[in-house]
C-alpha cells in the first residue's frame, strides 16, 4: 500500500509547515459525507493517531490513518493552478465517480 | 477537480462548506486583498500578476472602469476619473475644500456629505468605493474558487464613525458581508504576530506614497488600544520623486518651466531612481525630453541630504504622538513599518535612531495591512482551532451627548473596548418639560462646537414632573464594528425612543437599497453586454463558414441565388456594427434560412461524390 507527492505537491507542504513553525507532516484522509458519499481530508498533523501509516516523498511526511488507506491506496497528491486559483488535486485509483464540482466521490 | 487547501487538524471543512474569508486594505491610492490559504496568509494577484489595484475608478458612457485602466485614463478623462476618493468618506464639501484645495471634480454639496458629478451621474464616494471592493472580491473568489463568508476591511485609526459606516456601507453595496472593521496599524500589528506577543506599548510608523500616519498602540489582554494617532496628510513617498527631480534639474541647470509631458516623465525617473538607490549606491541616467537631454548620476548621499529634512518632519510628528500616548520612548516594544516609502534606507535608519529599536520590516510593507486583516478573517471565520481568542478594538474617540450650556457629557471614553454598552441617567431642566432633545457627540473636547455632531434625536413623553425628578436612562451601544446606536428611557413610565441614531455622514438604509438596487440593474446590462458580444461572434463565424463553403462549391448555386446569400451576409455583417441584439440576432436567422437549400445541395453532393465510381457492395 502506498500514497505519493508530485515534487510540486512536496515543495508546498514544506513551504506551509515551516510558514507555520509546528507539525510532523500532512494528513490525508477520506470521510463519510459530500453529495457524492465520500470527502478527501487534508490537514496538518501535529501528533500521531494510533494506527496511523506514515509516508515519505522529498523529505515531506504523509500520515494516512488505516481506514482511509483503504480508499486511498495508491493515490498521488499533486499541487496544481488553475487559472487564478490554485490547490491540492487528489488522483485516485480507487475512485469510480466524482459529484460535479469534485469535492466528493464514490468508490 | 476542486483544488483543496491544507486545514488546521479537525478542522476540515466539508465539500461546499469552505470557510474563505479575505482581508481586504482599502487604502487611499492603492488596493489590495489577501487571504490565508492552508495556513500561510498571501496577497492575491489578478491575472495579470497585479497584486494591488489602484484606487481609481472612471465612469465611461455605459460602463465603468476600476484600477489600472482607470488611472491611466486619469489625466485625459479628470472629471470622470476619480481617484483617492477614501479621502471624502463621510466628509461635507466645506471640510473638503479646506482640506484639500483645487481637485478637477464637480461636487455637489448633500447635507453633510458630497456627491460628485460624473457622466453617468452623481456617485457618492460610497459607491466608488463600493466599486473598488466589488473588483476585489470578484478577484478573491476567482482566486479562492467559491463564495467567501466575509472580508475584514481596514480604516485608519483616525476615521470617526462617519467615516467608519462609510465604509461599511460600501462593502454592503459590493455585497460583501463585512466580518469585522479594524484599524490598520492593528492589522500590521497582527500581520506581525504581535498580538500574541508581549503586552506593552507598539508604534505603527507609515509612509504611503502620499500620506504619513504614525499611531502608538498598547496591547493589553490581546486587546489593541490606539493610544494616539499623528501624521501629516500631505507627505510621503511622492515628495521624495520631487526632491529628486528638483535636484536633477538644479544639477542640470535647467531653470526654464518645464512641459508638463517633460514633468511627469521627470517624475517618473524620480521614482526608478529612488526605487533603485534603496539598493544601490549610485544610479546613472539618461532622460531625453522636449526641451533637450538629461544625463548623470546621482548617489544615495545626495538623494538623502534632500529628503532628510522630510524624514525629521516625521518624527516629530513621532515625537509628538508618543508624548499625547502619555508613554515614555523607552516604554514602546516594537516599531512596526507600514508603507512603500519605508524601504528607503535612511528612513529605516532614522526611525531605528528615534526610537532605539530595529524595526519590524521583514513583511512587505506595501502588503502587511492586508496580510494582517487576512488573518483576522481567517480567524474570525473559525479556521483557526483556538478561535476563542478573538481580537477586540477599541473606541477611537469618545462618545457623548451635549448638556446644558452646550458641554459635552462623556458615555463611552475613548480607548473602550468594543463591543460595550453603557449607560448614564440624566434629568429635566425645566418644571414640567416632557421633551428631551438627545444631541450626540464624538471627540474628546468639552464643548459642543469642537466635537463632531453625529446625531439628534427627540424623546418625547416624559411625564411633566419638577425640574430634575424625571430620570432619563440614556444608553450608548457599540457593536463590534464600532457603529454606534443610543437609546434613551424614562423610567417611571418605561417610555422609550426607538428612534434609531444615524451617523448624519452617512447613508440612509433607503439610500443604500437604492444603491443595491443599482448595482443589480448594472448587472443586466453587463450580461447584455455580454450576449451581444457572443451574437457578434457568432455573427462573424457564420459568415465565415458560408464564404468558405461558396468558395469550395459555388457552382452549386444560381446567380440569384448567390447574389440573395451575398446580400444576407453584407446585412448581417452590417448588422454587427450596432449595439443591438435583437437585429444581429434577425439576421443571422435570415441569413441561415436563405443558405439552408445551399447547405442541403452541398450535403447532397458530397455524398455523391463519396459515392461515385464505388459500387454499392463497397458501399
Amino acid at each position: 500500500m502506498a500514497i505519493s507527492l508530485t515534487d510540486a505537491a512536496a515543495d508546498r507542504v514544506r513551504t506551509f509547515l515551516t510558514n507555520r513553525g509546528k507539525g510532523l507532516g500532512l494528513r490525508l484522509g477520506v470521510k463519510t459525507t459530500g453529495c457524492s458519499g465520500l470527502a478527501y481530508v487534508l490537514e496538518f498533523v501535529d501528533e500521531l493517531q494510533e494506527g496511523d501509516e506514515v509516508f515519505e516523498h522529498n523529505d515531506v511526511k504523509v500520515i494516512v490513518d488505516a481506514k482511509s488507506l483503504v480508499y486511498l491506496d495508491g493515490t498521488q497528491l499533486d499541487f496544481v493552478k488553475n487559472g487564478l486559483n490554485e490547490g491540492f488535486e487528489f488522483t485516485n485509483p480507487n475512485q469510480k465517480d466524482e459529484c460535479g464540482c469534485g469535492e466528493s466521490f464514490t468508490i | 477537480m476542486a483544488l483543496l487547501q491544507i486545514a488546521e487538524p479537525g478542522q476540515s471543512t466539508n465539500p461546499h462548506e469552505h470557510k474563505l474569508a479575505v482581508g481586504i486594505d482599502l487604502g487611499t491610492t492603492n488596493s489590495l486583498v489577501a487571504s490565508v490559504r492552508s495556513g500561510l496568509p498571501e496577497v492575491l494577484a489578478d491575472e495579470q500578476g497585479n497584486k494591488s489595484l489602484p484606487s481609481a475608478v472612471q465612469y465611461l458612457e455605459d460602463s465603468i472602469l476600476v484600477g489600472h485602466e482607470a488611472k491611466n485614463n486619469a489625466a485625459s478623462d479628470p472629471e470622470n476619473t476619480l481617484v483617492s476618493v477614501k479621502r471624502f468618506l463621510g466628509r461635507g464639501l466645506e471640510d473638503i475644500n479646506r482640506l484639500y484645495g483645487d481637485l478637477p471634480y464637480n461636487f455637489v454639496e448633500k447635507e453633510h456629505t458630497v456627491n460628485i458629478q460624473t457622466r453617468q451621474g452623481e456617485k457618492n464616494p460610497i459607491q466608488v468605493s463600493a466599486e473598488i471592493l466589488n473588483k476585489l472580491h470578484t478577484q478573491a473568489i476567482a482566486t479562492l474558487g467559491d463564495a467567501l463568508q466575509g472580508a475584514v476591511i481596514t480604516v485608519p485609526a483616525y476615521f470617526d464613525d462617519a467615516q467608519r459606516h462609510g465604509t461599511k456601507d460600501a462593502a454592503e453595496i459590493a455585497g460583501i458581508k463585512v466580518l469585522r472593521l479594524i484599524n490598520e496599524p492593528t492589522a500590521a500589528a497582527i500581520a506581525y504576530g504581535l498580538d500574541s506577543g508581549k503586552e506593552g506599548v507598539i508604534a505603527v510608523y507609515d509612509l504611503g506614497g502620499g500620506t504619513f500616519d504614525i499611531s502608538v498602540l498598547r496591547l493589553n489582554k490581546g486587546v489593541f488600544e490606539v493610544l494616539s494617532t499623528g501624521g501629516d496628510s500631505a507627505l510621503g513617498g511622492d515628495d521624495f520623486d520631487r526632491a529628486i527631480v528638483k535636484l536633477l534639474l538644479k544639477n542640470a541647470n535647467v531653470t526654464a518651466k518645464l512641459s508638463a509631458k517633460s514633468l511627469r516623465k521627470m517624475y517618473d525617473l524620480g521614482r526608478e531612481l529612488k526605487e533603485s538607490l534603496t539598493i544601490n549606491e549610485t544610479v546613472e541616467f539618461n532622460v531625453s525630453l522636449l526641451e533637450g537631454d538629461i544625463v548623470g548620476q546621482i548617489t544615495r548621499a545626495e538623494f538623502e541630504s534632500e529628503i532628510e529634512a522630510l524624514v525629521k518632519t516625521t518624527l516629530r510628528s513621532c515625537r509628538r504622538a508618543v508624548k499625547d500616548a502619555g508613554v515614555e520612548l523607552e516604554e514602546i516594544l516594537e516599531v512596526v513599518m507600514v508603507g512603500g516609502s519605508t524601504r528607503v534606507p535612511l528612513v529605516r535608519e532614522k526611525v531605528e535612531g528615534f526610537f532605539n529599536r530595529t524595526p519590524l520590516t521583514s513583511i512587505n510593507p506595501d502588503e502587511v495591512v492586508a496580510i494582517g486583516a487576512a488573518i483576522q478573517a481567517d480567524l474570525l471565520v473559525g479556521n483557526k482551532p483556538d478561535s476563542d481568542m478573538l481580537l477586540l478594538d477599541v473606541t477611537p474617540l469618545s462618545l457623548g451627548l451635549e448638556t446644558m450650556g452646550g458641554l459635552v457629557e462623556k458615555v463611552i471614553p475613548r480607548n473602550t473596548t468594543i463591543p460595550v454598552a453603557r449607560a448614564q441617567e440624566f434629568t429635566t431642566y425645566k418644571d414640567g418639560q416632557t421633551m428631551m432633545a438627545i444631541h450626540v457627540l464624538q471627540g474628546e473636547r468639552e464643548m459642543v462646537d469642537d466635537c463632531r455632531s453625529l446625531a439628534r434625536f427627540v424623546l418625547k413623553g416624559i411625564p411633566p414632573l419638577t425640574a430634575g425628578i424625571a430620570v432619563i436612562r440614556v444608553t450608548f451601544n457599540i457593536d463590534a464594528d464600532g457603529l454606534l446606536s443610543v437609546t434613551a428611557m424614562e423610567k417611571s413610565t418605561g417610555i422609550e425612543s426607538s428612534i434609531q441614531v444615524k451617523p448624519s455622514y452617512g447613508l440612509e438604509q433607503s439610500e443604500i437599497a437604492d444603491m443595491i438596487k443599482a448595482s443589480m440593474s448594472n448587472a443586466k446590462e453587463d450580461m447584455a453586454a455580454r450576449m451581444l458580444a457572443e451574437q457578434k461572434v457568432d455573427a462573424i463565424r457564420m459568415i465565415e463558414a458560408i464564404e468558405m463553403a461558396i468558395n469550395e462549391s459555388g457552382h452549386l448555386l444560381q446567380v440569384n441565388e448567390l447574389e440573395a446569400i451575398n446580400n444576407a451576409i453584407e446585412a448581417l455583417r452590417v448588422s454587427t456594427a450596432q449595439a443591438n441584439g435583437d437585429v444581429i440576432k434577425t439576421a443571422i436567422k435570415a441569413l441561415d434560412d436563405i443558405s439552408q437549400p445551399f447547405a442541403a445541395r452541398r450535403m447532397e453532393d458530397s455524398i455523391k461524390q463519396a459515392l461515385t465510381g464505388h459500387s454499392v457492395d463497397n458501399v
